[in-house]
């Protein structure tokens, strides 16, 4: 099912429910349905995976066991050999024998394990897909079905609350006349910061008897001046 | 995140370049949020959610606004230049063109003021590039 192909058709048809008329209610839960099939789907090939996996390591663990006691037996026959016990070893070798056709069962059966677990990957790979797919489908739809409806949400509020969304024309005359009339006021702020900002500073210096040099001479000279009549 | 845990948050938050956001929330038949930002003297840009997208759109022009004989033209001036614009593209919504960035609900906020505020700055150039368009 290509969503996308009956949007084209939908909007071709200028239809006003989209999301409706690309998958109508039972299409939609059929859909939903089949979207929760993967996702069981995937929970059970989850399940199948695990056991399978506990199996397959369960089977190497006695490979490994039922090695080690073959090497053990094989060491008993040669010393049984060393020894002269012929019938001793004979039964021995019976026994490594017993554990060789078991441990080619347990071969077996670990090679059967993989090769399920790897199929098992597969499968789970596949539902993945498939499920990534149907909901990327179902987003489409949903998406633009939402869009539509928050389309009429905002015109129908444009309507209620008697304004109207102004043309683009309008909107950018507007626009353009709000920022000139903000980089007016803050050049305005700016050269009226300044001019305060001037004024205070200068006073501030005139309170402290800076920046006026000749009268800080002067003030100076007398000060001198006073000290040498003294 | 819903519609009223993003308004809340939009109207507390700050950018590195001062701006602000005003916030109202739209409800009908699917949530909508009507973003504005103080500072930048703008279009509103509408937020509303799906299950797995945030979308922001900003409502450009209608069909009726374009100049007949240019519409064409427009177009594909639409479809030439719509990759070049930073994560916005350009789409039509039943009569009325838009520009829209859509993200992932798992986005962060930062991402999506970046969205809002960019989607702004593109709003103003598309519709002063296209200004011989319309009417």
């Amino acid at each position: 099912m290509n969503i996308l192909k009956k949007i084209m058709t939908a909007i071709r048809g200028g239809s006003r429910e989209l999301g409706e008329a690309i998958i109508d209610s039972q299409g939609a839960r059929i859909f939903e349905q089949e979207i929760e099939d993967a996702k069981e789907g995937l929970k059970n090939a989850k399940h199948d995976l695990t056991q399978v996996m506990a199996k397959e390591m369960q089977a190497s663990r006695k490979i490994d066991i039922l090695q080690k006691d073959i090497e053990k037996n094989e060491s008993f026959i040669n010393d049984a050999l060393e020894k002269n016990e012929e019938a001793l070893a004979l039964e021995i070798a019976g026994k490594v024998s017993e554990l060789e056709a078991d441990k080619s069962m347990q071969v077996e059966a670990q090679r059967s394990y993989a090769s399920h677990i790897a199929k098992l990957k597969g499968l789970m790979e596949k539902a993945e897909r498939q499920l990534k797919d149907y909901e990327r489908q179902l987003t489409m739809v949903k998406t633009t079905e939402n869009v539509r409806k928050a389309t009429a949400t905002i015109t129908d509020n444009f309507g209620t609350t008697n304004s109207t969304l102004l043309s683009a024309k309008e909107s950018l005359e507007r626009i353009k006349q709000k920022q000139q009339d903000f980089d007016d006021r803050n050049l305005a702020a700016e050269k009226l910061d300044n001019e305060t900002n001037g004024k205070n500073l200068s006073d501030k210096m005139k309170d402290a008897g800076i920046g006026d040099k000749e009268s800080g001479a002067q003030a100076v000279l007398a000060r001198l001046k006073a000290k040498q009549k003294t | 995140m819903n519609i009223e845990d993003y308004a809340i948050r939009l109207s507390q938050y700050r950018t590195q370049e001062g701006y602000t956001f005003d916030c109202q929330t739209i409800s009908g038949e699917v949530d909508v949020l009507q973003v504005e930002m103080n500072e930048f003297e703008c279009f509103p840009v509408f937020l509303t959610k799906t299950n797995n997208q945030i979308l922001c759109i900003v409502y450009l022009w209608s069909e009726d606004e374009i100049k007949t004989d240019k519409r064409v033209e427009m177009l594909e001036m639409m479809l030439d230049t719509s990759i070049s614009i930073p994560l916005s593209a350009y789409a039509r919504v039943g009569n009325r063109f838009v520009i829209y960035g859509a993200l992932s609900v798992s986005s962060s906020l930062d991402k999506v003021v970046e969205e809002i505020v960019t989607l702004n700055e593109n709003a103003i150039d598309v519709i002063t590039a296209m200004e011989d368009f319309l009417k």
